[in-house]
């Protein structure tokens, strides 16, 4: 058995969700290789390269794919495993990235993916989470080839002690999509990634207006916390839409998540279970998100927000 | 330009499922049924599209028991044109062949632009539409929170990835996904309801399209997640820090 991890980056540097999939890559067998592919690599396969767990880094570097077109990375992925026929597991992050890319690779060859692994329980078989995570599914794939997407949040990060072989791959007459790329607008943020993140604290409806996540700066700044919203918040323009916390937006799993005026729909609980441990301030003490909270606090947010954070 | 929408009936989103007792799957008897709400947006968006001028007709697409006739009515009530059943004995299908089944619509009604779902409330899959786009060898646009048609029939796509938004150019025939925010779905008036009772819904069986529905991924069993155990409520500001502090050890 042999699988191949397919590396999500900017091609300056390593999404975290990469060196998770490395991980499950390596639960289902010894041997892992990886993939990656853009332009101008350099930086990120300087990082890559750290990666424990990994025998070998195939690259394609190339004009033309800086931006993650899935027709053209799926192309080019597809014209790399025609060269090499010893992989049984293709891995991709069950990221944005992953999920628009992993699909392509799995019909070309005429095989039915699993999305979303959240363990695995052999070479074949594998949990996901169907109906936001309120059912757990234990499915076994009978296809030549496994091809996964693999929810990061779920398995740790490997370690980044190594110094791995590295090989360019020159692919001959791949041509590129037409498909345009016209705009990328990048949420800038100093905080840590919300997927990543350590500490989370993200606000719902109950924050009233986007001027009011203030409120939560401040505490975020002290935890050194990630910030996120339900999706009511988004919706009604509080806080940008990458900011979204749930079974359709980020799925998360942080030490600590502080949810502050928020319900708790399923929805949304769907993203956050994961959590080590859940507090929330809602004035509301029927709210269902207190079921789901390890520590609840029933309180107005407006009074208790500027205590919290002179206190901390 | 053409539209075909592909909506799915699943569970409302609303139900607390319930897992059966036997494992082998979600009750679904006496359950609340509805539209996919991605589907409702894929709906919606292909409405609005046709009242700008730029779509003449939608096709509404529906793979399941004879009960998704009544999803379908619903995206017709929203303000579809006709609709198409591919009849099932209501057993799962893998997504992979679910694109199969909707390119054979595709082959036969050649649209312009598939809109589907960025993902199934039920699954969670969230594959049919790369799968699709893949089988037909077109562009795909996912997880759209804005889609704008141009004087040529290029369309600019924003959508919703996970750094911040992206925007893409595409040329027809392409397939569409839909995120959240592209829109809010209407909810269809009493005449409107009445008017989709007229409307065609063709039936075609899903064992007169030649496509091997075999399950490639089994589902061994399903079970509950795990609980997590209950917390506790606390006073004021103080406990709550030395909570976080002291017995979590998280701050
Ligand atoms: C297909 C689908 C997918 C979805 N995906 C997601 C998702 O990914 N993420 C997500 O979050 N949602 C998602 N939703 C939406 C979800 O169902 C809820 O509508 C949403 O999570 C509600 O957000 P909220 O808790 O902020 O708002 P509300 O439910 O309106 O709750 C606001 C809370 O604030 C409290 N509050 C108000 N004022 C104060 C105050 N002064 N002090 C303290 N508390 C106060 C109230 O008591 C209330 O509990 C999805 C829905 C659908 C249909
Ligand atoms: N049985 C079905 N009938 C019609 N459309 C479907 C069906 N299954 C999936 N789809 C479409 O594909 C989208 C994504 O589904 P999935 O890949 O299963 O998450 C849904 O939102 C629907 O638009």
């Amino acid at each position: 058995m042999k699988s191949l991890v397919i590396v999500e980056h900017n091609n300056k540097s390593i999404k975290t969700s990469t060196f998770s999939t490395i991980t499950a890559a390596s639960q289902i067998c010894d041997s892992v290789d990886a993939l990656i592919v853009g332009n101008q690599l350099k930086e990120a396969v300087d990082e890559i390269k750290k990666a424990n767990g990994l025998k070998k880094i195939y690259v394609i570097d190339k004009d033309g794919l800086n931006n993650p077109i899935a027709e053209n990375l799926s192309t080019h992925i597809l014209a790399f495993l025609k060269t090499k026929d010893e992989y049984t597991h293709v891995l991709t992050p069950s990221s944005t990235f992953g999920k628009n890319l992993s699909p392509k690779i799995a019909t070309k060859l005429d095989i039915q993916q699993i999305s979303d692994i959240i363990k695995v329980c052999d070479s074949d078989t594998f949990e996901r989470p169907i109906y936001a995570g309120n059912a757990i599914a234990k499915v076994k794939s009978n296809e030549k080839i496994k091809i996964l997407t693999v929810r990061p949040t779920c398995f740790e990060p490997c370690g980044l002690t190594s110094n791995v072989e590295v090989e360019n791959v020159n692919l001959e007459g791949v041509d590129l999509s037409s498909v345009s790329f016209v705009a990328y607008d990048e949420s800038k943020s100093d905080r840590p990634e919300l997927t990543s993140a350590k500490v989370i604290i993200s606000g719902g409806r109950g924050m009233q207006n986007g001027d009011n996540f203030k409120l939560l700066e401040g505490i975020a700044d002290k935890l050194g916390a990630a910030m996120g919203a339900s999706r009511a918040a988004v919706d009604a323009g509080f806080v940008p839409n990458d900011w979204q916390v749930g079974q359709t937006g980020k799925i998360v799993a942080p030490d600590l998540y502080v949810a502050v005026g928020i319900s708790g729909a399923i929805q949304h609980i769907a993203g956050i279970k994961d959590s080590k441990f859940i507090a929330s301030i809602n004035k509301d003490e029927e709210a269902p998100i207190f079921k789901f909270s390890d520590y609840g606090l029933v309180a107005d947010l407006f009074e208790i927000l500027p205590e919290l954070e002179k206190k901390l | 330009m053409k539209a075909l929408v592909c909506v799915k009936r699943v569970i409302d989103y609303n139900v607390k499922i319930r897992v059966k007792t036997d494992k082998s799957g979600v009750e679904t008897e006496n359950v609340k049924m509805s539209m996919n709400p991605f589907d409702e947006i894929a709906v919606e968006e292909a409405v609005k599209l046709k009242e700008k001028g730029v779509i003449d007709e939608i096709i509404v697409l529906s793979i399941g028991a004879e009960t998704s006739q009544e999803t379908i009515r619903t995206g017709l009530a929203m303000g579809g044109d006709r609709g198409v059943l591919v009849k099932t004995n209501g057993q799962e299908i893998d997504p992979l062949n679910v694109g199969k089944i909707i390119k054979y619509i595709f082959d036969k009604e050649s649209p312009d632009m598939v809109i589907l779902g960025k993902q199934a409330i039920d699954d969670d899959c969230n594959q049919t539409g790369q799968i699709l786009s893949s089988l037909l060898d077109c562009h795909q646009a996912t997880f759209a929170s804005k889609v704008e048609v141009n004087d040529d029939k290029t369309i600019n796509v924003t959508r919703e990835v996970d750094g911040g938004l992206e925007t893409i150019k595409i040329s027809i025939p392409c397939v569409i996904t839909t995120d959240l925010r592209l829109n809010e779905p209407r909810y269809a008036s009493l005449p409107n309801i009445m008017k989709a009772k007229q409307k065609k819904i063709d039936i075609l069986d899903i064992n007169d399209l030649n496509i091997d529905i075999k399950r490639r991924v089994e589902t061994i069993e399903v079970s509950e997640p795990p609980e997590r155990k209950p917390g506790v409520i606390v006073n004021d500001v103080d406990s709550l820090i030395d909570k976080l502090k002291n017995e979590a050890n998280v701050i």
